[in-house]
């Protein structure tokens, strides 16, 4: 039976929490506004009490997977544990109660987080300048390109194109377009690295800047980023970390060292701030002294003994933000890093590395890597050998479900057939990663000996396959829509 | 497990990293702190902060203290909620498919439009994203501006902009409200869209009705970047002819927290769906023909459509929807109605009485306001608020930082947290620092309770 939905469960004049009573004079609406510029009634809200609101939202709850339940191996999400002290430093009324333009000298602590946040950060990355402002990793990239933008325009060097490999994630090409160049596609080698001689041939005083990720979607290290670097840099353009991957770097190798202009990370995925069913994310970008004068504005100053925001940044290519950035993930991301200190953090990539190439040999001999060799923190496996018994990687992500684990990200890259991307993170036990690889090894089995089980999966979930087309063609998009079909479903 | 993977040692894991990339030693940062010893060092930084909870806040400018439930902080912490993704799994993702749904549903109900997205960054990021819908809709390249929105949003709408997609002009208030006569003028053929704010950003309510037809009148899109408490007594701008409704999340649930994390609410006619950005949940059938959730039209965003995608977003502010969809859901259409209402009545006594002080006026005269309103002082407004700092109030947002030549304007906004008690301490305050306005000897509070 589907949960109802809050309009479905809605009881006339029913409530939840009250206010206190009104302690000024109640003129009523019409005294201060005119009639026409008032709504006719209440909006079609839900009226229901406390405790039937709080059942509804607990009983929707337990229909979600979650990190906290059993492993979330999405490739290139970095589904790892997210420390519980790091949500409850960021929930005291300290941080959580302030206002954005509360005086400066009356929130030093926020500042000083933020402050020391990018300390740890800049180190990490090996990087001298920094802005949190951008709300999420996608934004990052905007916040870059539109600093790449005005750069080139300063040197009076209008610039067309931003170069991508063809296993980049969507938002490299998408932010290339939305700023106003043209997105080109260099090819990857066979060894799943970007091809040099293709690179060189795709670059030229047209290049605004490349894309890179690193390690790459296949869980590969660009071990040409030096030469890579160089080509970019001798044509003029900037070189982007995309940092959807930086989990297999920290405290390993410097993004700095290798020659990026720009580098970006979220909190979200390598410092751990909750995921939050698809958000806040916690957008960090990183850039060489050069280009810190494009930086958003404001910018974190020191000042004396604290911290004050520098608004006097003619160069800035202006706010990407309405305040200072996802404030509340700094915290998280600052309560991490010093939880973890120097010594903890040189340990994530590493067993994040670990983990991943344990993985990827325990599964080896059932599914067909996309590439020989060691991987870094993720590895893409090919569902072919499944497929040729009829089996997608479609239907193993969904039978993999039914063990009560979480899929990895199908169908991505897109340079490999039938792929399932595979992250497993550092705060996967052993005993976890064994479990998940004798789930898919089963599954291999499955699919010799029982292929309909797989091609019928999942079974043991909530719901069972959703028709994705009929929700595409039918659009049912709120209450009102369902209302008009009769209920729907 | 190196055995399995059949490697020598660890190192031979990453021998791909050149040594000249290789981090040398430990990183120059500090050693690993427990958690009480982490506990202790943030609690002292969270308190060097002054809080709602020890100062009685006035502040807005599009952030708000306003109430929140207990049972929503319990709620968005589970684990089942925070520590989720994006549904890319929907059989194990109903709950956060099904929330998203209801969020769209409640934002639709407030703004009186068809469709919502799962949300944006924030309302400034949101105006800016309306904008480009506009644009690609109507063909056209320039964004005309209300004075009236936020200046951070327009800040980020030229942000936006500069990529060369758009050009970005203004039209400026008159009495505190968007000078019809200019706007008129200001609707060129070339103006794609027209983005104003109900109410605006000097808490006057605007004439939505009559903003929405003059852009309708020279062929632009109507975008009103709305406040959703608001929105529980004003006439939607749905109603009014807007064509998008966008604003801030904020003051739905969601803590101030130093201005972030907050979440973009996004709303349009369902005759844009194909040009909308971001996530959508939409309802269908599994195999069995229950009822079921799913994220839908994906062929408009980046992981599959890439360059072409409408936006490059991937991440929204999921758990802030979701706290605005529970916010919506616990108080409900009264409860949401007594916030919008003891907000408006409280700030209309604050406003009246300030304005009685000798010297203080209200800047925008008789304009009709919400809960936020502009006050005019007879002396720099910088002295006030440090006079005011010392009765542990926060007084209001200087309009100075925003417009360098109106150092004696006073943003003041009241929620309806504030008590009358709250409101007269201020104004006595006022009325004694007014006695004197260019000094401030007023005498310290008593300590922080």
């Amino acid at each position: 039976m589907p949960e109802l939905t809050l309009r479905e469960r809605s009881v006339p004049g029913h409530r939840g929490p009250r206010l206190q009573p009104l302690d000024v004079p109640a003129e009523g609406p019409e005294k201060h506004l005119p009639r026409e510029r008032l709504r006719a009634g209440a909006p079609g809200l839900p009226e229901i009490s406390e405790p039937a609101a709080v059942r509804h939202f607990v009983n929707l709850s337990v229909l979600n997977h979650h990190i906290d339940r059993a492993i979330y191996p999405l490739g290139s999400c970095t589904m790892k544990y997210n420390p519980k002290l790091n949500d409850e430093m960021a929930q005291m009324h300290g941080f959580a109660g302030i206002h954005p333009f509360q005086p400066e000298e009356l929130s030093q602590g926020a500042l000083a987080v933020i402050g020391e946040l990018h300390e740890w950060l800049k180190a990490i990355m090996g990087m001298p300048a920094i802005t949190t402002q951008p709300a999420a990793g996608a934004q990052c990239e905007l916040t870059a390109i539109l600093m790449t933008r005005a750069y080139h325009a300063e040197r009076g060097d209008a610039r067309e194109e931003v170069i991508v490999p063809d296993s980049a994630h969507g938002t490299n090409p998408s932010t290339a377009a939305q700023v106003g160049y043209r997105a080109v596609t260099v090819p990857s080698g066979p060894d799943g690295c970007v091809d040099i001689d293709a690179l060189r041939r795709a670059v030229s005083g047209k290049t605004a800047a490349l894309m890179l990720t690193n390690p790459n979607t296949l869980g590969i290290f660009e071990r040409q980023v030096g030469e890579i670097a160089r080509i970019v840099h001798d044509a003029g353009a900037l070189l982007y970390l995309d940092g959807a991957n930086l989990n297999a770097l920290v405290g390993l190798a410097s993004p700095g060292a290798m020659g990026f202009d720009f580098a970006h990370i979220n909190l979200h995925k390598t410092f751990s701030t909750p995921h939050g069913g698809g958000g806040p994310g916690g957008g960090v970008l990183c850039v060489r002294d050069e280009l810190g004068p494009y930086l958003p504005a404001p910018v974190l100053e020191r000042s004396g003994d604290g911290y004050r925001w520098n608004y006097d940044r003619p160069k800035s290519i202006g706010r990407v933000h309405s305040y200072y950035g996802n404030f509340g993930m700094l915290v998280r991301a600052l309560c991490y890093v010093k939880s973890l200190g120097a010594a903890g953090l040189a340990e994530v990539s590493r067993e994040a590395v670990l983990n991943a190439n344990y993985l990827k040999s325990r599964l080896a001999e059932a599914y067909a890597p996309s590439h020989e060799g060691y991987c870094m923190h993720e590895f893409v496996l090919s569902a072919s050998r499944q497929k040729a018994r009829g089996i997608r990687a479609l239907d193993i992500a969904k039978r993999i479900l039914d063990f009560g684990m979480h899929a990895p990200t199908t169908y991505f890259p897109l340079i490999v057939d039938e792929a399932l991307m595979i992250e497993p993170t550092e705060t996967e036990t052993k005993q976890s990663l064994d479990a998940f690889a004798e789930v898919l090894l089963e599954i291999d089995r499955e699919s010799k000996e029982d292929p309909e089980r797989v091609k019928q999966a999942p079974t043991k979930t909530p719901v069972r396959r959703l028709d994705e087309a009929r929700a595409a063609r039918k659009l049912t998009l709120t209450w009102r829509d369902l209302e008009a079909e009769g209920g729907g479903g | 497990m190196l055995q399995k993977i059949g490697a020598p040692n660890l190192e031979a894991l990453w021998e791909a990293i050149p040594a000249e990339f290789r981090v040398r030693g430990p990183l120059p940062v500090d050693a690993p702190l427990a958690e009480y010893e982490i506990a202790r060092r943030f609690a002292q930084w969270a308190e060097s902060n002054a809080d709602a909870q020890h100062y009685a806040c006035f502040l807005g400018a599009g952030i708000y203290d306003h109430f929140i439930p207990a049972a929503l902080r319990s709620l968005i912490s589970r684990s089942e909620y925070a520590t989720a993704y994006t549904p890319y799994q929907p059989e194990v993702s109903q709950g956060t498919l099904q929330t998203i749904f209801e969020y769209q549903s409640m934002i639709c109900e407030l703004t009186g439009m068809e469709v919502a997205n799962a949300s944006m960054y924030d309302g400034a990021t949101a105006c800016a994203e309306a904008a480009h819908l506009a644009l690609g809709a109507t063909g056209r390249r320039v964004l005309l501006l209300s004075h009236g929105v936020h200046p951070h949003y327009r800040e980020v709408v030229r942000t936006y902009a500069a990529a060369g997609s758009f050009e970005v002009r203004e039209v400026p208030l008159e009495r505190g409200a968007t000078g019809t006569a200019r706007l008129a003028q200001s609707l060129t053929p070339d103006v794609a869209a027209f983005l104003w704010a109900q109410p605006n950003f000097e808490g006057v309510v605007e004439d939505g009705r009559a903003l929405s037809d003059a852009a309708h009148a020279a062929g632009a899109y109507s975008i009103a970047s709305a406040d959703p408490v608001a929105l529980a007594v004003l006439k939607p701008p749905g109603e009014d002819g807007a064509d998008v409704v966008v604003g801030e999340g904020q003051p739905l649930g969601v803590p101030m927290g130093y201005g972030g994390p907050l979440a973009g609410f996004f709303s349009i006619r369902k005759s844009d769906v194909r040009r909308l950005p971001g996530r959508l949940a939409g309802v269908t059938v599994d195999l069995e023909g229950r009822r079921g959730y799913v994220l839908t039209l994906q062929t408009r965003e980046q992981h599959i459509r890439r360059e072409r995608a409408t936006s490059n977003i991937c991440t929204n502010q999921g758990l802030m929807a979701l706290a605005n969809a529970v916010h919506m859901a616990l108080l409900g259409a009264q409860g949401m109605r007594d916030v919008a209402l003891q907000s408006m009545e409280k700030t209309h006594y604050l406003a009246r009485r300030a304005a009685q002080v000798p010297g203080v006026s209200l800047a925008n005269g008789d304009a009709p306001y919400f809960r936020e309103f502009v006050l005019r002082l007879p002396g720099p407004a910088s002295s006030f608020l440090r006079a005011a700092e010392k009765r542990r109030i926060l007084a209001g947002v200087p309009m100075e930082r925003f417009d360098r030549s109106r150092s004696q304007d006073l943003l003041v906004a009241v929620t309806e947290k504030r008590t009358r008690e709250e409101m007269d301490r201020y104004v006595e305050t006022l009325a004694e620092w007014a006695r004197r306005p260019a000094e401030k000897p007023v005498e310290e509070a008593a300590c922080r309770s």
